[in-house]
């Protein structure tokens, strides 16, 4: 082979992440929305704390149905690195039970959370008014779970599309990687969903 | 890279995952912890489960470490973002700025 051939063919590959381009993609993408989050997240703290009548998130969301969501959003996560695990030792049964079961887990938890505002918004918790204080409150919490929201939305569809291309084999084996760069993106919305949860319900 | 590595158990994880979040829950329910004490446990277990999400099932643990330098960075700038913020914050919530000027205002 000659050098230039040489050359060229390792321009297909980043030391990064030699399995593909797409990974190393994905994980900046991810990097940048990570920014998002904790700006989201930043701001938030910085209006409670400025604020002299921000209420006890706890007493108003609770914690029961979005500890629920939390462990759902887990049990997501742990069924797509199986499903990830299935493609990669050719097991296309397998693979579409798993990536199944996740993309159920991410419906029930949109599902979740539609009730979950419904109920805010029957209960008097405005996007700018709030019967029990500050009005920051109310705003923060729609953006925040909103966004997050929109990631998992964004999240059922892509696995979805997986799902309905791979089901017949398409990604087994040699061509995981097209799922481990989807698992990346679902792990990440359920990472970012274990922050929201702890600053935005719990703390 | 990562296929070398495929041992990893991860339902031990879940059931980590699952653990630390009970414990999450229960920090809340206990009425004689300060905020601050209560905020330090809490930021610590969050910390945890992400690390855990990050490292076994996102891989992190088996990726290069040029890869996980970059993946830290959003989280350093914004614990930076957390500081450069305090001073306009206040740290006690009565006394701050905009507030004190608001008062001011009104007579």
């Amino acid at each position: 082979m000659s050098e230039a051939v040489a050359m060229q063919n390792e321009s297909y590959e980043t030391p990064l992440t030699p399995e593909s381009w797409g990974k190393l993609g994905m994980w900046v993408f991810l990097v940048g929305d990570a920014m998002s989050f904790g700006t989201l997240l930043a701001a938030y703290g910085a209006m409670r704390y400025s604020s002299g009548d921000w209420p006890i998130p706890a007493d108003i969301l609770g914690v029961t149905l979005s500890g629920f969501m939390t462990f759902l959003l887990i049990c997501s996560s742990v069924t797509m690195v199986k499903g990830l695990e299935a493609a990669q030792k050719n097991d296309l049964d397998d693979f579409l039970r798993y990536i199944g079961l996740t993309i159920f887990g991410g419906a029930v938890f949109l599902g979740l959370q539609v009730y979950e505002w419904s109920h805010f918004i029957h209960g008097g918790l405005g996007f700018v008014g709030n019967p029990w204080g500050s009005p920051l409150f109310g705003t923060t919490f729609y953006v925040i779970t909103g966004f997050h929201g929109m990631h998992v939305t964004g999240g059922v569809i892509y696995l979805a599309c997986i799902w309905f291309k791979g089901r017949n084999g398409a990604y087994c084996g040699e061509n995981a990687s097209h799922v481990e760069i989807a698992g990346l993106y679902w792990h990440f919305v359920d990472l970012v969903w274990i922050m929201v949860f702890t600053f935005i319900y719990l703390l | 890279m990562a296929k070398h590595h495929r041992a990893t158990n991860y339902w031990a994880v879940w059931v980590w995952l699952a653990v630390l979040t009970i414990l999450e829950v229960g920090v809340t329910l206990i009425p004689e912890l300060t905020t601050l004490y209560k905020a330090i446990l809490l930021v610590a277990l969050a910390v945890g489960k992400a690390w855990l999400v990050a490292l076994y099932f996102m891989h992190l643990r088996f990726e290069t470490r040029t890869l996980g330098a970059i993946v830290l960075t959003p989280f350093v700038i914004c614990v930076f973002l957390v500081f450069m913020l305090m001073p306009d914050v206040g740290f006690e919530p009565r006394e701050s700025p905009i507030r004190a000027e608001h008062v001011e205002s009104d007579h």
